[in-house]
């Protein structure tokens, strides 16, 4: 089905069906997941509450939702960095327990080690792995000329600008060959340019690891022209308000009629929403 | 995949390059700050020596610098410590021994105190119990004075160097053992998420993330307590060791020597002054990633 919906995109019509991309799978399967903050206490915050989501091999699944509707945490349970409360996931059938290299996680901020050079960055899950010094250097030159820094080896990251950080992030995590990216905000802190540049660049990534994505964002713009599905929350607690398959061929044209007509579905999805997660904040502060 | 092995481009934003700093102004920077600490000093010995002029500082118990620097050979033979009877080590030898041995204090005290506290810290945020049994202890001793410790370290080492080191060591072990917890509790959650995400193990987290992220703040907090171990060296040494400058600067109290007090206290301070320096260096090198005038390390 997801293959299906793919090959709609003309340009990448071969990529599910090559080798690559059935060699590894890369299905994420969550039933009843649920996360309570403090829980027993007079604090206690229902952050998700019985979330049912399924991630197709290959497929690119966007979360979309006001801020504090629990679609990070949901993500980090999937990469494993959070317990769920009830509820369970599944990665390619396994339950998940722990953080995997199968799941690798892009942050919002950047996550480069500043003692260490752009390519040590690149290549350290593979030094944690104890593979030799020459093979490391290898992946990262071929990962980073893959993501276009191909001439920042031996800089540090605080040379880089914020854009080259996250694509540098990116090639690390490509560099431990996951089946499933997740990331959370990942271009949030950016400027604008940069974003949608790195938006195309993220489709291209896709297209050509086979890897599936789980991609968290609160931009409209970012959901429709990157999913596969969007899958939109409500404010706290979490729920899945509606999931919206996109079906435009890939690059999407933001000016089309069918781009603003999803635009603007999603804008009314949302509007309630982000109406009820502000009263909640306000109510917090005051 | 239609093209594996295409490229994708991505307009690279500019690098930001590394600021050329080219070799006249950087002279004229260094000969600039060079001058205003030459003015700051002449200004300070200038309106001394100019009370001393009026007659508003008695010569005996404030000499101006002039009086008490002029004769560099008699005040150095102060610093001697050979046993009278035997041969007297040239003057500028003599000082430079004394300055080293307490240096030499300073580092050993400062290099075994930032060892030990690295090692505790990590030990009591690594292991649950043992930070449980430990940190209560260190937190209730970490207020007491070294000053406070001064009979404990002449009870446990006597005369010689022990007690300069361990006060040195007691100055800085528990303040340090703080620091130490309170940097890796600030290591930044996603550097922590990022291993863990790629598999590493706790060792590997340690040695590989956490070390090299505490480690600017530990060498700075380590500069911070540098003159303070540096003042507490010298009453360790005023009190039980046989040699120093701390030993020094008694000597000329006792004698009611007022110009060698105030020449040993030029003396401590240009070597504490340099000692800084030293260190400066150091921690420049050591933490080669952080881009200067960053935090406060420089």
């Amino acid at each position: 089905m997801v293959a299906a919906r793919r090959s709609g995109g003309g340009a990448m019509s071969s990529d599910a069906t090559t080798g690559a991309a059935t060699a590894r799978t890369g299905a994420v399967r969550c039933r009843g997941v649920g996360k309570v903050w403090g829980e027993g206490t007079a604090r206690e915050l229902v952050a998700l509450d019985a979330v049912d989501l399924d991630v197709a091999p290959g497929e690119f699944v966007v979360m979309l939702g006001p801020s504090g509707c629990g679609k990070s945490t949901l993500l980090s349970m999937v990469a494993g960095l959070d317990r769920p409360t009830s509820g369970l996931i599944e990665a390619d059938g396994e339950p998940v327990r722990e953080p995997g290299p199968d799941r690798c996680m892009i942050f919002q901020q950047s996550s480069l080690y500043p003692w260490l050079s752009v390519a040590d960055n690149v290549s350290f899950g593979l030094r944690l792995r104890g593979r030799p010094k020459s093979e490391r250097r290898q992946v990262a030159q071929r990962l980073l000329r893959t993501v276009g820094l191909g001439d920042v080896l031996d800089k540090h990251p605080d040379e880089l600008s914020g854009g080259m950080r996250q694509r540098a992030a990116i090639a690390r995590a490509l560099a431990m060959e996951p089946r499933v990216l997740l990331m959370d905000e990942p271009f949030a802190a950016l400027d604008v340019q940069t974003r949608a540049k790195l938006q195309d660049f993220i489709r291209q990534v896709w297209t050509e690891s086979g890897a599936s994505v789980l991609f968290v964002t609160h931009s409209i713009d970012e959901a429709v022209s990157l999913a596969d599905r969007i899958v939109v929350f409500t404010a706290r607690p979490g729920r899945i308000k509606a999931v919206v398959p996109v079906e435009l061929e890939r690059p999407r044209d933001p000016r089309s009629a069918e781009y603003h007509r999803l635009h603007d579905q999603l804008i009314d999805l949302l509007r309630d929403e982000v109406d009820r997660a502000f009263a909640q904040q306000e109510k917090v502060s005051g | 995949m239609s093209a594996p092995h295409a490229e994708i481009s991505v307009a690279s934003a500019p690098v930001r390059a590394a600021p050329a700093r080219p070799a006249g102004p950087r002279v004229r920077r260094i000969a600039a700050a060079a001058g205003w600490w030459l003015a700051s000093v002449a200004l300070f010995g200038g309106l001394w020596e100019l009370a001393w002029a009026m007659g508003w500082a008695p010569e005996l118990l404030l000499p101006p610098p002039h009086v008490f620097l002029q004769s560099f050979a008699t005040q150095a033979s102060f610093f001697d410590t050979s046993t009278i009877g035997e041969a007297q080590a040239p003057p500028p030898v003599a000082v430079a021994t004394t300055v080293l041995a307490t240096v030499g204090r300073v580092l050993t005290g400062l290099a075994i105190g930032f060892v030990a506290s690295l090692v505790t810290g990590v030990v009591v945020s690594q292991l649950a119990l043992v930070g449980k049994l430990i940190l209560p202890t260190v937190t209730l001793l970490a207020p007491i004075s070294p000053i406070a410790w001064l009979p404990v370290s002449i009870f446990l080492f006597g005369i010689g160097n022990g007690p300069a080191v361990f006060m040195v060591f007691i100055g800085v072990f528990f303040v340090m053992t703080l620091a130490t917890i309170s940097e890796i509790n600030g290591v930044s959650a996603t550097y922590l998420n990022v291993a863990r995400t790629m598999g590493a193990t706790r060792r590997q987290t340690l040695f590989q993330v956490i070390l090299p992220a505490i480690l600017p703040g530990l060498l700075q907090t380590l500069r911070m307590n540098l003159f303070a171990a540096w003042m507490v060296v010298l009453l360790a040494e005023a009190v039980g060791v046989g040699s120093g400058l701390g030993q020094v600067v008694m000597l000329a109290r006792n004698t009611f020597n007022s110009s060698l007090v105030f020449f040993t206290m030029t003396v401590i301070g240009i070597s504490g002054y340099l000692l800084d320096i030293v260190f400066r260096q150091v921690q420049g090198r050591l933490l080669w990633w952080r881009p200067a005038g960053a935090g406060a390390a420089r």
